[in-house]
């Protein structure tokens, strides 16, 4: 042990320890602790009730809707985006012809992932705040009044219930795509071309190549993505904050578990009820994030 | 994810093996598939972009003309919709604020990030890898989760709605992905330089500061480019913990809610611009850099 190790070791740590323990660790553990109190969050005191706010959750329509709009947007904006980026990958590497296929790629492919990517560098705030002006219910919408062109409409995107969490999804799939397209066209670039030169030799078409070629090697990346957006996708607070009547309307059309949480929380007074939608939420992303790594779990391909 | 860079092929290597001479039809094939592959992707492209150029057209109309004829340049030039955002809207003073909170929590989350990468990654002691793992396992916990006590947390320090505050709290949850990641590039940092710098008699402290921050660069910069965005557009954490002292993000969010009631959609568009603007020439600029970064962060 050399001298002054453990004052240095102690000293480097200390800083992001303490602001680590302080704002992330201890707000989590209370969170576990106050779901089992009927704290009201305004005033200090409180009593333990046991599991009582788990047993009212199963009871709690709204927070039932809100769980399968959750639902909704884990199933649908995963499977939508991952489609579309692979797709898009798929054109950018195929597209450019078969001597090459997968590695020399489309021209302009650089200008593609350029456009593609830029929602994800906007705070969705912004990106909200267009959309919910395109998306107006009254024919003065941008999308109402080309509908109106051809004879339909207006028809009430974000003010019926029917339509609204679609709409919300759509800006979702609209902003997330260009990422995973980089981050599926990187994983591309990242395969040795002999293998692609070898399945072209091999007489492989360019979809034959794809399917049986690059697809099977980008599997591993896929699967970490759609880890990411089915968190991402439990986690959908600020474009329905922002898009939505109420928010979470319309009649909580667009209510998500994020929502709930803070409006238990801070504006009805019942931060012990928040707390333990809280720790329902966290237990369904522990609980989704390792089903889903278990059933992608393919061989792995190394090279 | 590995991104090793192959060696570009020469004009020769390109050309089609020997015997693989693509066919008359192969090659018209070829070229249908190749334009039907721009179409789409051009398509996608004006889905992309048309948002945004309509909004930055929208900046300079009036609320008639916004609606009225969306896709027309305006018949006069409405500049003083900026000057009412900057000033009416308060954009300018939300500007401030979120470069003052994003300046100082990026710096903090650095520093303390590396640091304590740094030791987690060069020296050993006892729980080590608990430390390392506790840190690691904030990356998968839902923010939304602690949203309620941080609340009492930060109100109980009282700290809600200042500058300090919201640094601090940007910092916390700013580590775990910090940390993991500078873990992760000093273990690749060659060990004998620093070695060399001990036997030259330098302290522990000289070593991180003099020789390791340097020769961790790239790393820090990759990093660093995920911070500046992540705190930039952060939304969820303010919108709760500075409700007096809004940031750029919320800034938009509740003049949306304003000009509905208003009416003053040029105001609202401008706002938009100068929030947007500034962010898109940094990523035209960088964005090779911050795609590298962007994605470099998932994959790990």
């Amino acid at each position: 042990m050399k001298y002054g190790r453990y004052p240095f070791v102690v000293g480097f740590l200390a800083p992001g320890l303490i602001l680590y323990v302080l704002f992330v660790l201890s707000p989590f553990a209370q969170a576990f602790h106050y779901s089992l109190t009927d704290w009201t969050g305004i005033t200090p005191e409180f009593e333990y009730v046991g599991l009582q706010n788990f047993e009212q959750l199963l009871n709690d329509s709204i927070f039932l809707r809100a769980l399968r709009n959750n639902a909704m947007v884990l199933v649908f904006v995963p499977a939508v985006t991952v489609f579309l980026a692979l797709l898009f990958a798929f054109l950018l590497n195929v597209g450019g012809g078969a001597t090459s296929a997968g590695v020399k790629g489309i021209r302009g492919s650089g200008f593609y992932k350029l456009v593609f990517f830029m929602p994800q560098v906007l705070a969705i705030p912004v990106i909200a705040v267009i959309w919910s002006v395109i998306f107006e219910p009254t024919s003065r919408g941008l999308v109402n009044s080309a509908l109106g062109q051809v004879g339909i409409g207006p028809l009430g995107f974000l003010s019926d219930p029917a339509l609204a969490l679609w709409c919300v999804m759509w800006v979702l799939v609209w902003g997330s795509v260009g990422f995973y397209l980089v981050l599926f066209n990187a994983a591309i670039s990242s395969v040795p071309r002999e293998i692609f030169e070898a399945a072209v030799i091999d007489g492989a078409g360019r979809a034959a190549t794809f399917r049986k070629v690059t697809l099977p090697l980008l599997w591993d990346t896929v699967q970490t993505s759609w880890v990411y957006l089915a968190i991402l996708a439990l986690d959908i607070y600020a474009l329905v904050a922002v898009m939505t009547a109420g928010p979470g309307g319309p009649d909580n059309a667009t209510q998500v578990m994020s929502l709930q949480i803070a409006q238990n929380g801070f504006n009805f007074g019942r931060a012990g009820y928040a707390s333990a939608m809280g720790v329902v939420l966290f237990f369904l992303t522990m609980v989704i994030a390792v089903i889903m790594l278990r059933i992608s779990r393919r061989d792995r391909i190394e090279f | 994810m590995t991104t090793t860079a192959l060696p570009k092929l020469g004009p020769e290597e390109a050309s089609p093996p020997a015997g693989e001479v693509p066919s008359w039809e192969r090659r018209r094939a070829d070229s249908a598939a190749t334009a039907l592959s721009h179409a789409v992707l051009a398509l996608w492209a004006l889905v992309v972009i048309v948002p945004f150029l309509w909004a930055l057209l929208a900046s300079v109309k009036d609320s008639r003309e916004i609606f009225g004829s969306p896709w027309r340049l305006p018949t006069e030039w409405h500049w003083s919709n900026f000057s009412d955002a900057w000033e009416r809207g308060r954009v300018g003073e939300y500007l401030l604020n979120s470069v003052i909170v994003v300046t100082g929590g990026v710096l903090l989350t650095m520093l303390f990030g590396s640091m304590v990468a740094y030791v987690l990654a060069r020296y050993e002691f006892r729980f080590n890898r608990l430390i390392y793992y506790v840190f690691a396992a904030g990356m998968m916990f839902p923010v939304f989760l602690a949203l309620v006590p941080l609340f009492f947390v930060v109100q109980g320090l009282g700290m809600l709605s200042t500058y300090h505050g919201l640094i601090l709290v940007y910092v916390a949850y700013s580590l775990p992905f910090t940390v993991f990641f500078m873990h992760a590039f000093f273990r690749t940092l060659p060990t004998e330089i620093a070695e060399a710098a001990v036997v030259d008699g330098c302290s522990h402290t000289g070593v991180f500061f003099r020789v390791m921050l340097p020769m961790a660069k790239p790393g820090l910069l990759s990093i660093g480019i995920f911070n500046v965005l992540g705190q930039w557009n952060q939304f969820v954490l303010p919108q709760f913990l500075s409700p007096e002292k809004p940031v750029l993000a919320q800034g938009i969010a509740s003049l949306l809610a304003q000009q509905r009631y208003e009416g003053d959609w040029g105001t609202l568009f401008a706002a938009l611009t100068i929030a947007m603007v500034p962010v898109v020439i940094v990523y035209l600029v960088f964005y090779r850099q911050i795609q590298a970064g962007l994605t470099a962060g998932t994959m790990k």
